[in-house]
């Protein structure tokens, strides 16, 4: 298998799609001209041209309704938020048009959209531009919410967004986009089922449940664990509505106690939403309670060093599976 | 008004303390420095004494607990105060799950009791007529205490293996039971099924306050003092005469003195002498103590305490036998003030009683060192090229190099040595 970074593997997973149905065209800021905001678009422009290719005015709330009206009309838009924080100016067309047109429609009207782009703290973007999105938008019914980890998983669940008849919030990070990681080779199509979490590392002590950008973390303080002789398992939910809790219920019957590490503040959420299946799926397997990792409870403070403490750290990591493992 | 009592930090480096008895009851008048409660610390059981004046109202905490400081444990106020929400900001303090769920319990209780209480308070009747009514719950917070706290998983294979919870021993957060505790658990009952009687577990006993603050402070001490040690042979029978002759001009008076009295002083004087010995390292420096203060290593139910003698060199034997046999009453009745045991300058051990002949010691830190004392050795000696029996003992000290050179140690064992086999050195 080729190695791609995550930016790259987006970027197949919609030229194949397009590629492969004319009615998919991408729109928003920056995507044409500029070739993206974070180069995720570069060269779409170019292939498809600007008929499908859509540069936008900073205006949000406009062109994600002109997306849902044209995925009403029968078209499937790609809707690009240079990141998710510009999003909450949408925030009413994606509520209450994207995810309840086909409810209120009796199901006569489907909104075939995917709405994409970078999500969760970057580098010193301050408390308004490091927002972690899931638990706003995980909290609709009427939404798929997608958190793709690794390239690999990003382009094959990208494609099946883009494939889906409903509307799809797909949450991607711009500190992932240089991640590299292994892609089934050109050619070869791999569609990733939404709905389906995976094992990202196998062990038999502690299962950690983790996505998006502390995947990287809980794997660094997994290895240090194990040289201490704590075997984690690491398992990655992929999407976070639907929830897939087979597998990670399936490892806390074995490993008998659970951490959860994600980026969001730790009120409600995935994060939460986690813990109350595995109390009551795995209750009678549990020998310690499930534990947290959060983002912490603050708006993200710029000084960097504040935001690489409000940040899930490898050391908090580890001090949960300590604990939860009785081993500190 | 009434306020919430938190468990005092009765000595510098008490990190908890485990309330061993309450003295005062629910209900009871309190004066400015009545003893409440005894307090077992790491140094020694103390006594809990109130700032305030007023009627203990409540008592928040079991005997038996084990507390961090500032704990909330009882409630000091006027007789028939309402202390509903004085409880549940107490709950809120402790956090500790069993035993907030015991103070909960209870919260409730108080709170009718406060009302009949109140009827009442407008007669000016003494606090203790309400003792009854009170008195009658305070076994309550004990009872839940009783409650077996277990991981769900553990409750399952309890289920699964019929095993009765009560008989394991928990090792989680607040003795909760959890899984390795019924593992081990199975593996120790299986084989006593087997053979009835005949291979039983091990007896689990929770490490006291003290037998921790033993394992912390001489593991800290090995690990981190550079110890070496420096064995001197003696001729004790001068000082064993000395003593002999002391004792007889001391028996008019009812007093005595042992070998180890006299020990401990010619160790002083010979400190005196070889003042580089009585010093401790503290990091970046160096404290060459100017006085003798000398911790005596004296052995209790379960432990060991080290009381100090204070100015050793400048005390005569007799008054050092009389404070050293009542340092030693104390140690063992667990009546140790922490001043009786800090800021010793050197200590001596003595395992002469049991025979051993002699034996290395650990540093007692931030002391630079310490003697170990063996026992009296009748055996043939030469001496001027004859064969004559002898009484000797053997000496051992441990050094902390970083302070202490083998030099400097072995220059300290010799003056020892001239000072114990010519006792009338120690007049000089």
């Amino acid at each position: 298998m080729r190695e791609l970074r995550y930016r790259e593997a987006l970027r197949e997973a919609m030229l194949e799609e397009m590629e492969r149905d004319e009615r998919i065209f991408l729109m928003g800021e920056e995507v044409g001209h500029y070739q993206g905001a974070y180069k995720v678009s570069e060269g779409l422009l170019e292939k498809f041209g600007e008929r499908r290719v859509i540069d936008t005015p900073i205006a949000e709330a406009g062109f994600a309704g002109v997306g849902i009206g044209a995925a009403m009309a029968g078209l499937r838009p790609v809707i690009e938020f240079m990141t998710w924080n510009f999003s909450f100016v949408a925030f009413d067309q994606i509520i209450s048009n994207a995810a309840k047109v086909h409810q209120m429609s009796a199901g006569a009207i489907q909104v075939p959209i995917v709405f994409r782009g970078p999500n969760g703290a970057a580098k010193q973007v301050a408390s308004q531009h490091s927002h972690s999105c899931a638990p706003f938008y995980t909290n609709i019914p009427g939404l798929y919410v997608i958190q793709p980890s690794t390239p690999r998983d990003a382009k094959g669940l990208l494609k099946s967004a883009i494939r889906s008849n409903n509307p799809v919030i797909f949450l991607e990070g711009e500190t992932l986009y240089g991640v590299k990681g292994e892609v089934p080779d050109e050619g070869v199509e791999e569609l990733i089922p939404i709905g389906l979490s995976s094992l990202a590392r196998p062990g038999t002590d502690c299962t950690i449940v983790t996505w998006g950008r502390p995947y990287y973390t809980v794997l660094a303080a997994a290895d240090k664990l194990e040289a201490e002789g704590i075997s984690c398992e690491v398992i990655d939910p992929r999407t976070l509505r639907p929830l897939d809790t087979s597998l990670m219920v399936q490892s806390v019957k074995k490993t008998n106690r659970c951490v959860v590490v994600h980026e969001h503040w730790p009120y409600g959420g995935p994060g939460a939403e986690i813990v109350d299946r595995i109390q009551r799926e795995a209750f009678d397997y549990l020998d310690a309670p499930v534990e947290r990792v959060t983002g912490l409870d603050v708006p993200m403070p710029y000084a960097l060093n504040l935001e690489d403490k409000v940040l899930p750290t490898e050391e908090r990591v580890i001090d949960a599976v300590k604990r939860v493992a009785y081993a500190s | 008004m009434a306020k919430i009592i938190g468990l005092p930090k009765l000595s510098p480096t008490m990190e908890e303390g485990t309330l061993v008895a309450w003295i005062k009851k629910e209900g009871e008048k309190v004066e400015v420095d009545d003893v409440l409660a005894e307090v077992e610390t790491d140094k020694a059981t103390m006594e809990f004494r109130s700032f305030d004046r007023g009627v203990l109202l409540k008592i928040l905490v079991p005997e038996g607990e084990t507390l961090e400081p500032d704990v909330p444990v009882a409630i000091i106020g006027k007789a028939g105060e309402d202390i509903a929400d004085l409880i549940a900001e107490a709950e809120a303090g402790r956090g500790s799950g069993a035993a907030a769920a015991a103070v909960a319990e209870t919260a409730a209780a108080a709170a009718a009791e406060t009302e009949t209480v109140a009827e009442t308070a407008s007669v000016p009747a003494p606090a203790s007529a309400s003792v009854p009514a009170t008195g009658a719950e305070i076994g309550e917070p004990g009872a839940t205490s009783g409650r077996v706290l277990s991981s769900p998983l553990v409750r399952r294979l309890a289920r699964e293996r019929s095993i009765d919870l009560r008989a394991v021993q928990g090792s989680g957060p607040r003795g909760r039971i959890v899984k390795r505790d019924i593992d081990s658990y199975e593996v120790g009952v299986a084989p006593s099924f087997a053979s009835p009687g005949e291979r039983l577990p091990p007896r689990v006993a929770k490490a006291s306050s003290m037998r921790r603050t033993i394992a912390r402070r001489l593991t800290e001490s090995m690990q981190t003092i550079p110890h070496y040690y420096l064995t001197i042979d003696v001729d004790i029978a001068p000082l064993a005469d000395a003593r002999k002759a002391m004792n007889a001009e001391l028996e008019a008076a009812g007093k005595k003195v042992s070998l180890n009295d006299l020990i401990i002083k010619a160790a002083a004087v010979a400190l005196r002498r070889v003042p580089e010995v009585n010093a401790s390292w503290m990091d970046k420096e160096i404290h060459f103590h100017q006085v003798v203060d000398i911790s005596i290593a004296v052995a209790v139910d379960d432990g060991l305490m080290t009381p100090v003698l204070r100015d050793a060199d400048r005390k005569g034997v007799s008054q050092i036998a009389e404070e050293v046999r009542n340092l030693a009453e104390r140690a063992r009745e667990r009546k140790l003030q922490p001043e009786d045991m800090s800021n010793g300058t050197f200590s001596i051990s003595n395992l002469g009683m049991f025979g051993i002949e002699e034996f290395t010691a650990v540093i007692n830190p931030p002391e630079g060192a310490i003697l170990a004392v063996g026992t009296i050795r009748n055996e043939p000696v030469v001496q001027d090229d004859e064969i004559v029996p002898g009484r000797r003992m053997r000496f051992t000290m441990s050094c902390d190099h970083r302070i202490i050179d083998g030099a400097t140690g072995a220059k300290f064992m010799s003056a020892f040595k001239r000072i114990v086999e010519s006792p009338s050195n120690m007049l000089l």
